[in-house]
């Protein structure tokens, strides 16, 4: 087997193996993988020692260190809180007015509740809080369910129509769909409702608004008013302003009555904390006081 | 040197160099996966966690069919800013009854695995429909035949069975209900409606998820699958918590 060989040149010895007169070389490993190959073996000895390293049956070793990466995590979560307490501890104790009139805090609002609406809100919102069909534009002065500071920060804590146990719950009834009005109704009060925002309209026939107001009188005004001005306790909108959800033309309008509206949102008491949901309600504010 | 001259010995014998190489490209699994199997601690205890439905399995096929794993992870990693932005960080619990799982680890799309009622169902229908209509620059595709197309329910039986023959804890019961409970669950009004309550829990959502009440699309069981992924169980919240009380 091994051909005992030593190359009289090199002084190592060969493998034994010839190839046309050519032979091989066995040269020693160098020294310096020795070398590199016992500092691994030294920091692997060292690192199952001071670190998770070694199953045992049904637990581990824990290593002297005792680092657990969740521990990690809820560490650098406590690190960051107290890194943002300079700001938050005056965000969570100083009043909405208070905070509206410094422009310092607002800044941070600006900085800290843009990420946070966007990561949050901005899916139906959209990313500058301008709504889109079927989900309300927060930039204006129109909420259902109140616009001061409060009613804005308990509408995003319960939401509308969630599965919070306190919630805002509102339904528009399917007047036309589950058969509560003729068809025809249906559009006399959409004619009518269509005329309360747009005062000017001329190709109304005044008959058929007529006709709509006392359909309306009827069926809309528990809800939405005698004035039809809407009642942010019931989440009945405005119907004479000109912010719509679903659209404000006769044809939106009428496609509401007849098949009725339940908007959702959902609830953020249990996804975002009582800090986060405040400096978002300012953040709402703050956009509304930019687009009157 | 003598393990080079072991190493010399054994390059010379073929099955004995085989074995060899075997053996040493198997120590990284003996020592990294083998023991999670026998370790306690490797899936977490969570009481509360539940099965999902057979609309929710059949949404996770849905999911799976149209490849929203190749975009979207479902997996939130322990660290600070994952945990700052989708939430608690997900333990090996809530995959307990993921057959198979779908954590990934690409995200073109955001991860998933907190987003069951973040958003509403007309939203979740409304971006599948076309994800522009209320996400203007998302690259995601559009599903919209996902509300058009009737949800298969004659196979959820043998697929409610196949999951049980991987461990998931479904009822003789449940099995045979399969294709009602997923009608029922998508349709409150419906006399089947109970039935899904009953058997997997009062925490179980029972609406039309789709917005179409009497009609039982592949947009139920995708919404339904969406709406509850991270919900199965209450245990992720509970350690955040506890570090979120010092904020």
């Amino acid at each position: 087997m091994a051909v005992e060989e030593r190359d009289n040149h090199t002084g190592y010895l060969t493998t034994g193996h010839e190839w046309n007169g050519i032979k091989e070389l066995n040269t020693p490993v160098p020294r310096a993988v020795y070398f590199f190959l016992t500092i691994a073996v030294a920091f692997s000895i060292g690192y199952w020692i001071l670190m998770p390293a070694w199953p045992l049956g049904v637990t581990y070793t824990r290593g002297l260190l005792g680092i657990d990466q969740r521990n990690v995590v809820a560490q650098s979560l406590k690190e960051a809180a107290a890194d943002r307490n300079v700001w938050t501890a005056k965000i969570q104790s100083e009043s909405y007015a208070a905070l509206l009139a410094d422009p310092k805090m607002m800044a941070i609002v600006r900085e800290v509740g843009r990420p946070l609406f966007g990561d949050n809100c901005a899916a139906c919102h959209g990313r500058d809080a301008t709504g889109g069909p079927g989900f309300p534009n927060l930039t204006t002065t129109s909420f259902l369910w109140g616009g001061k500071p409060d009613d804005i920060f308990n509408t995003i804590r319960v939401g509308i129509n969630s599965a919070h146990k306190d919630t805002h719950v509102s339904q528009m009834p399917a007047f036309g769909r589950d058969a509560m009005l003729p068809r025809g109704d249906v559009l006399k009060a959409a004619t009518y409702v269509y005329s309360l925002s747009n005062p000017g309209a001329k190709n109304l026939d005044p008959a058929t608004v007529a006709a709509g107001k006392k359909i309306f009188a009827d069926n809309c005004v528990a809800c939405h008013g005698d004035n039809a001005k809407g009642n942010p306790e019931l989440g009945a909108p405005d119907l004479t302003d000109r912010f719509w959800i679903y659209g404000g033309s006769l044809d939106a309008i009428d496609t509401s009555v007849w098949g009725g509206r339940q908007g959702h949102m959902p609830s953020w008491e249990g996804r975002l904390s009582e800090l986060d949901r405040k400096i978002l309600t300012l953040y709402l504010l703050d956009k509304r006081t930019q687009t009157p | 040197m003598s393990i080079f001259g072991f190493h010399y010995q054994l390059e010379r014998k073929a099955i004995g160099l085989v074995l060899g190489i075997v053996l040493v490209s198997s120590i990284g699994g003996l020592v990294e996966i083998a023991p999670l199997f026998t370790i306690h601690q490797t899936v977490e205890d969570a009481k509360d966690m539940r099965l999902y439905t057979p609309l929710e399995l059949a949404g996770r096929n849905i999911y799976i069919r149209e490849g929203c794993y190749a975009c979207h992870s479902q997996m939130i990693r322990t660290l600070r800013d994952e945990v700052d932005r989708y939430g608690p960080y997900s333990l090996a619990v809530e995959s307990k009854y993921d057959h198979p799982m779908l954590w990934g680890s690409k995200r073109t799309g955001p991860d998933l695995a907190r987003i069951g009622e973040k958003y509403s169902d007309q939203w979740q229908v409304a971006h599948l429909i076309n994800p522009r209509d209320v996400v203007p620059v998302s690259i995601m595709p559009a599903y919209d035949w996902l509300l058009s197309t009737d949800l298969r329910t004659d196979d959820l039986s043998a697929h409610l069975k196949a999951q049980r023959a991987v461990g998931v804890p479904y009822t003789d019961e449940m099995i045979a209900n399969a294709a009602l409970d997923a009608y029922g669950q998508a349709n409150p009004d419906s006399p089947r409606a109970e039935g899904v309550t009953k058997r997997y829990g009062k925490a179980t959502t029972v609406r039309p998820f789709d917005g179409l009440p009497g009609r039982l699309t592949e947009m139920d069981a995708m919404v339904a699958y969406l709406q509850v992924l991270g919900r199965l169980t209450d245990a992720a919240r509970k350690p955040v918590a506890q570090a979120g009380a010092v904020q």
